[in-house]
């Protein structure tokens, strides 16, 4: 018994070799690359001068916490919607949802500029009409609706699936025990979906906080976000990658103390809805 | 109610469709803007064909996808075997908690802590370029293999450990048995990683674009090209993709329905 | 799966034919003879993005006329800004064979040893170029580069949207244009836009200079639409801008898609640079990067690039022909009393690059 499961156990060994030495190795160089300076010496001197960049952190969170709320508002009826409709269909919009997620997300953004743009496509119709034009490109509203746009897919699939799970007997009890829609929203589809809304703000929220692309097309490259932060000094030079180091270990802590305060709120044992 | 519930979901469709609507409107523009529409022509479609560089950097993407999703599918599904019959809680935790930090990291970091590991690395070999080809690959199979090892895992879970031990006693040698008794029961979960670990490696960005160096993919090329002016080619190109993605995903929806029927039947 | 396979193939190649829309090779006479013994090798070229002749238009497309010619394979790459290009040689993960880098940047790959010396005997259209762009402040014995363009940075407007500015840096800040102002998405180019209305110098080693430059920045960020490099030709050609700083030579180009725009060089002086082939101390076909600077320098080639690209070119025999597309520009090649006051970017020391690089991560983050 005990020789049978050593070999299954091996045959994970080169998977585990493999993880520590492209997972955990460079997290360690990058949190050395962090703590010392240009010529290899220790410092914290990286870290404590994180505060210049608190702007960017704090609009990077603010942004991504605007568009994981929006992208929550939007995605979770469509998802109620979908388990509603009939089961071929189902399947049908679930792949529609999930198409545009393989395309580039850099030319789905880039699609945006020509919508939004003075002269783009909302302007010109407003303009055929008479009304006036809408500032729209450039601005934090665009950058949001950008994150939004990229990553609702990630917020439908988990809840959709989730949602679609839930016993239909669950839902006649409580109509049969005299609920009414809202409170059987409330009290059955709410708190059983929770696992998949979970799982939705994390997929949602972590591409949203470390992006680097969408506010350089959409937000006129005009507010650096973490992202853009990091990136902009990884392409300065060398001397500039303890410092890129140091933010890059800050946004990782931020984002793994996220993941830890959502993981409270779930009960599930960390299975990931994809 | 049904009707709003409808109207709700077309108009999330609209949404999620109108840039690419766009992009498929303007890859079919006779003139050189994404901007301004001057009539219909396939020209951009056909420079497609002579666009080397475009071509080139689509041969890499496929070959890297190809490769990274292979191997990931193989070790992945290996690593699967072998975590879920870790005997210790603690050492179980410990492997799921590594598979899971390339999934719950931002790419950004991700990207960034391959970079400097193949910087360093190569600085150590004395390497005169330490990126390419290889690093791109390396990275890709690092972000591919949790995602097939966390769709093959519940599949372990679902399968009956008795198979194994029959399959065993029957004198199959282990290998054998793997093949034989587990393989088929846990095949599904395989193929969804596979088809995950691909299509994540064909759209990936971040963590390329930091470890590329001048082997360029698809991506990448596409960046360099929105930092510019872009032309329609870029966007004639998406769209063979799109359509092609499109068509191949309602293919095997109504193959997947239709199997299902003769399931039923039976 | 597999009809629909071919069906779009076959699509595909329909399509192709009828639009026969391929590089057809040019029939280009050359000044100097080139082997074919290194067919099969690569040449990795890193330039900026638009920097070269690429067959767009039926212009030549110089990279592919080289394969053709040598049998070397061209591995092109493009960046944006000079940072970025130094970055990427500076860390080790990439090696190329042919950069081209600007003035200042030159200064700095020397004197941190990244460079290699060219080999001029085989360089034997370098004659053509000309001698006011030789043994320049940056390699003054020229041993390690040969000039590629040269350029001035001015002002590009559109009349039917902002009327007629007054022809200084302040324009790009006034608050009627709101909105419509771009500026340039790199340090050095952005600070020189405050640094000249301040009337310092463009390589002042006061740092008090480079602070109040970066006041004006951030003072001005509220007026701006965004920070541009090479989208400011979408952003100028369309209208979705108004007016912006960007490279003379650019605006030529942008001109032709937009004859609405304009141009000027700002009252308060300008920039000037020159950018230059190199070859990097990393280098692994040394010999093609040789056979390379030298086609890039061949008359008809250069002629090709000088009207693609549209900036200055230091070629004589482009200079002097008569039948290039901007023979005697004004813009390009201005007279002697309507030359700009103008200064060169150098090479500043590490302690003054890191303080304006931080400076400048402040008015962006501000």
């Amino acid at each position: 018994m005990n020789k049978k499961t050593f070999g299954s156990r091996l045959v994970s060994a080169p998977y585990l070799v493999w993880a520590a030495i492209f997972v955990i190795v460079p997290l360690v160089i990058m949190i050395y690359f962090a703590l010392t300076n240009d010529a290899g010496n220790f410092t914290l001197s990286n870290i404590s001068g994180i505060g210049k960049y608190k702007k960017a952190f704090l609009y990077s969170i603010v942004y991504a916490i605007i568009s994981t709320v929006i992208t929550l508002i939007l995605a979770y009826p469509m998802a109620y919607f979908m388990t509603k409709i009939k089961i071929s269909a189902q399947r049908m919009i679930l792949l529609i949802v999930m198409v545009p997620m393989w395309m580039n997300f850099l030319i789905r953004t880039y699609s945006w500029i020509t919508i939004l743009a003075n002269k783009g496509i909302i302007n010109s119709f407003l303009e055929k009409l008479g009304l006036p034009t809408v500032h729209l490109i450039n601005t934090p509203g665009a950058v949001i609706l950008g994150m939004v746009y990229d990553f609702i897919p990630y917020m439908i699939l988990p809840i959709y699936s989730v949602m679609s799970k839930i016993d239909n007997s669950l839902l006649e009890a409580a109509s049969d025990l005299g609920s009414n829609g809202f409170s059987k929203l409330k009290s059955v589809i709410l708190p059983l979906s929770l696992p998949g809304v979970v799982s939705g703000i994390t997929m949602v929220f972590v591409p949203s906080v470390s992006t680097f692309y969408i506010s350089q097309k959409l937000g006129g490259n005009k507010t650096l976000l973490i992202g853009d932060a990091i990136e902009y000094l990884f392409n300065a030079g060398p001397e500039y990658y303890n410092v890129a180091s140091s933010l890059s270990l800050v946004l990782m802590i931020l984002i793994l103390l996220c993941l830890a305060v959502m993981n409270k709120f779930s009960n599930d044992e960390g299975d990931i809805i994809v | 109610m049904k009707a709003l519930s409808k109207i709700y979901i077309g108009l999330i469709i609209f949404f999620l469709y109108a840039p690419v609507l766009v992009m498929i409107f303007f890859s079919f523009n006779a003139g050189e803007s994404v901007w301004v529409f001057d009539g219909f022509s396939l020209d951009w479609y056909a420079g497609l064909i002579f666009n080397s560089e475009m071509l080139e950097a689509l041969k890499n993407t496929l070959i890297v996808a190809l490769l990274s999703s292979v191997i990931s599918t193989i070790l992945g599904t290996a690593a699967a075997v072998g975590i879920s019959s870790f005997r210790k809680k603690i050492s179980k935790r410990l492997a799921m908690t590594v598979t899971n930090i390339p999934m719950m990291n931002a790419d950004i970091v991700t990207g960034i802590s391959l970079m400097l590991l193949f910087v360093f690395f190569g600085k150590l070999l004395g390497l005169s370029e330490s990126l390419g080809f290889i690093t791109v690959l390396i990275a890709h199979i690092t972000f591919n293999i949790p995602y097939v090892i966390l769709s093959v895992i519940p599949k372990l879970k679902q399968t009956d450990a008795n198979l194994r031990e029959a399959a065993l006693d029957l004198g199959c040698t282990p290998i054998k048995a793997f093949f034989k008794a587990v393989v088929p029961s846990i095949s599904t979960g395989i193929f969804t990683g596979f088809i995950m670990a691909f299509t994540l490696s064909l759209d990936d960005f971040v963590i390329s674009y930091f470890t590329c160096g001048h082997f360029q993919t698809l991506p990448i090329v596409i960046y360099n090209m929105t930092k510019k002016t872009v032309t329609p080619d870029v966007y004639a190109l998406s769209t063979i993709v799109f359509i092609s993605v499109f068509i191949l995903l309602i293919l095997y929806n109504t193959v997947q329905n239709g199997s299902e029927k003769r399931r039923s039947k039976h | 799966m597999k009809k629909i396979t071919a069906l779009l193939v076959c699509l595909f190649i329909i399509t192709a034919t009828f639009c026969s829309c391929g590089y057809e090779y040019a029939d280009i006479e050359y000044d100097a003879t080139y082997s074919r013994e290194l067919a099969g090798t690569t040449l990795n070229v890193y330039n900026w993005g638009e920097y070269i002749s690429d067959g767009g238009d039926d212009s030549i497309d110089v990279n592919l006329e080289f394969e053709k010619l040598t049998g070397i394979k061209v591995n092109y790459v493009t960046y944006e800004s000079n940072e970025t290009m130094y970055s990427q040689l500076k860390s080790g993960g990439v090696s190329y064979d042919i950069i081209i880098p600007s003035d200042y940047m030159i200064e700095r790959l020397k004197n941190e040893n990244m460079l290699k010396k060219l080999d001029y005997q085989k360089l034997t259209n370098f004659k053509y170029i000309d001698n006011k762009y030789k043994n320049l402040f940056y390699d003054k014995n020229n041993e390690y580069t040969v000039t590629y363009n040269v350029g001035m940075v001015g002002v590009i407007y559109n009349p039917t949207i902002i009327g007629e500015p007054e022809h200084t840096w302040k324009s790009l800040w006034s608050k009627k244009y709101k909105d419509m102002s771009l500026n340039f998405s790199n340090p050095r180019d952005c600070f020189m836009t405050a640094q000249m209305i301040l009337g310092y110098s463009l390589n002042s080693t006061k740092k008090s200079e480079w602070k109040e430059a970066c006041e004006l920045l951030k003072k001005g960020k509220g007026v701006l639409q965004s920070y541009v490099m090479d989208e400011v030709y979408g952003k100028m050609e369309t209208g979705e801008a108004g007016i912006g700083p960007y490279y003379a030579g650019d605006y030529l180009t942008m001109a032709e898609t937009n004859p609405d725009l304009k141009f000027y060089y700002p009252e308060e002086g300008t920039n000037i640079f020159v950018d230059a082939i190199c070859v990097p101390s990393s280098v692994k076909n040394y010999e093609a990067a040789m056979m390379y600077i030298n086609f890039l320098s061949e008359p008809q080639i250069a002629l090709a690039n000088a009207e693609y690209i549209g900036y200055a070119s230091p070629n004589t025999s482009v200079v002097n022909n008569e039948d290039y597309l901007y023979y005697k520009n004004p813009i390009l090649y201005p007279k002697e009393k309507d030359m700009p006051k103008t200064e060169y970017y150098h090479d500043l020391a590490p302690e003054l690059r890191s303080y304006y690089e931080n400076l400048w991560l402040d008015v962006k983050l501000y």
